[in-house]
């Protein structure tokens, strides 16, 4: 058995810095480079690419990554997880295969965990009695099945060890909890029991500090944020774990950010709910438990880590359409700024009612004044405020409403307040709104699958 | 009895849970983490949020990280997609909630 695996983290996000990756693999020893995709909205994203192509459905900026990083994983050994394979896993993997073949590495085993999608089995899934209820609100899903454009299962670290078990180099999946990504590996290596709820609450409190990218070395850090040295050169945590569930997390020398028990703090209050029950497909972890330690420059020792037993259910995500919406800004300058936006707000307002346009809501926010914190701005002496932008958006079921706002911004440039600008972009289109619907399905009722395919 | 701004006390991080916001708030030292753990209660933050937060407010402690975490049910105007809000996912509630002022 390793003494410790260092496991890093690549993107918090599609969309996070693309090179980050590249820099984990090349600026210091790794074993492992994670990567998560995948956020509610990128499901439905990726739905739709898949709708339109077949062969798509994917974070597709994967395939240019691998190509580059692809001969030093392989060199030095880094094993690659990632749930980048969004809804459509086998053709991420038959695209990393393809591009791998000019690479001239040899052989590659690309592992890739399906099952997640019960998107086309929801029917047989109802029949069986399972309601998909909405975890807010209670309502059973054929409300709105019609609407429906993804629905999946979150799994765990499981499928992932397995992959692992059977020599993938590469794991590809879909639906795959954050937190799984960073504990598998951690499980494979030290060959943890899956029982061992202290320890797979170690790995899933490691993964929730790893999910979110350099969130956890000083990105969005709220405390003394000037402190943060080189932001341009921000360093991507590294889980560096040891068979007893200790971890240890740090970046890279020579890289921007700062790793202390501030920035670990906060990254571990990050979107939790009772942190005594962080709920995830492989354990129950108690967030009152950890204790964090600076040991060294950058480096933050976790430990102490509380689990307790999984439940008997996975979390499903859902997402449905549900009408449109639409956002216009119109920026006005010095003298009285403000009071002219408002005045603008107030006409648009009332020319949308001589319409007959009707909305699920209208929001107008001064951008420069109350955009952020609302009502808890402070008033502002407006003399000494340069400008102010309008920014007001409409959402409705019907998309010629919509589109009918939309045709309202420009004109109150010529019909409205003066010295207004900001109007370059056009006129707003509708956009698609795409709700949620959290739900929980019992785990006898889904089976995750790994499917190796090799490159020889 | 003195004035306090939140602020000078402790940092922390928003984020959101559907239409819920959470925020985490950490107290800069032990000392502090006393005075929020005091001071800071659910209460309090749905009144500073009101007109904001249109749900019930509940506080969590972390004690281990000098933390309390709060969830603010109904309050991102129906949560990440859906919601017309600039700040849609919450993502500066934590500086808001650092306005407050404590009476210690």
């Amino acid at each position: 058995m390793k003494e410790k695996i260092r496991i890093a983290s690549g993107q918090g996000f599609w969309g996070d810095l693309i090179d980050a990756p590249y820099h984990q693999v090349t600026k210091g020893d790794i074993d492992y480079l994670v990567m998560d995709y995948l956020a509610e909205v990128t499901m439905s994203i990726l739905q739709k690419q898949k709708n339109r192509n077949p062969n798509l459905g994917y974070a597709i900026d994967l395939i240019d990554l691998m190509k580059k990083i692809l001969p030093i994983t392989q060199k030095k050994g880094i094993k690659v997880i990632t749930n980048g394979g969004g809804v459509n896993p086998v053709a991420c993997a038959d695209a990393i295969l393809e591009a791998a073949m000019n690479l001239d590495i040899g052989k590659l085993d690309v592992a890739v965990v399906l099952g997640d999608d019960i998107k086309d089995c929801l029917d047989e899934i109802i029949q069986k009695g399972c309601e998909l209820k909405n975890m807010e609100t209670g309502e059973p899903i054929t409300l709105v099945k019609d609407k429906l454009l993804s629905a999946n299962v979150y799994f765990g670290a499981a499928p992932i060890v397995e992959a692992l078990n059977r020599g993938a180099d590469i794991v590809i999946t879909g639906r795959v909890t954050d937190t799984g990504l960073t504990l598998a590996p951690m499980i494979y290596e030290f060959g943890w029991d899956m029982k061992d709820y202290d320890l797979m609450a170690a790995g899933t409190v490691a993964g929730h500090i790893l999910e979110c990218g350099a969130q956890s070395t000083g990105g969005n850090f709220l405390g003394d944020w000037e402190s943060i040295e080189n932001f341009t050169e921000i360093g991507f945590p590294i889980a560096e774990a040891y068979p007893n569930g200790e971890v240890i997390i740090t970046k890279h020398e020579n890289t921007g950010g700062k790793v202390s028990f501030d920035t670990i703090a906060e990254q571990l209050v990050y979107e939790i709910g009772d942190p005594k029950d962080y709920i995830t497909p492989d354990c129950v972890a108690d967030f009152t438990s950890i204790k964090l330690e600076d040991v060294g420059k950058d480096r933050v020792k976790v430990y102490n880590v509380k689990g307790k037993p999984e439940t008997e259910f996975y979390k499903v995500s859902c997402s449905y359409k549900s009408g449109y919406s639409a956002t216009g800004t119109l920026t006005y300058s010095w003298p009285q700024a403000l009071t002219k936006a408002r005045k603008a707000d107030r006409i648009l307002r009332k020319r949308l009612q001589y319409l007959g346009l009707e909305f699920e809501e209208i929001r107008s926010e001064f951008v420069g004044y109350n955009a952020t914190h609302e009502n808890l701005a402070p008033e502002l002496d407006e003399d000494k405020i340069n400008e102010i932008v309008l920014r007001f958006s409409v959402r409705s079921q019907d998309r010629n409403t919509v589109n009918r706002f939309g045709q309202e911004i420009a004109p109150l440039i010529l019909t409205g307040p003066p010295s207004v600008t900001g109007f370059a972009g056009g006129r707003p289109k509708p956009k698609d709104v795409v709700a949620y619907w959290p739900a929980l399905i019992r785990k006898t009722m889904v089976e995750p699958k790994v499917k190796i395919l090799e490159l020889k | 009895m003195s004035k306090i701004q939140l602020r000078q006390i402790a940092h922390g991080r928003s984020g959101d849970k559907g239409d819920a916001a959470n925020i985490g708030i950490i107290a800069n030292d032990q000392k502090s983490y006393e005075l929020i753990e005091k001071h800071l209660t659910a209460e309090k933050v749905k009144k500073h949020f009101a007109g904001i937060c249109h749900g019930k407010v509940e506080r969590y402690e972390m004690p281990n990280i000098r933390a309390l975490n709060f969830i603010l049910h109904n309050t991102l105007g129906g949560g990440g997609t859906v919601s017309l809000k600039h700040d849609a996912q919450g993502k500066t509630l934590a500086a808001a909630l650092l306005r407050m002022e404590l009476d210690v």
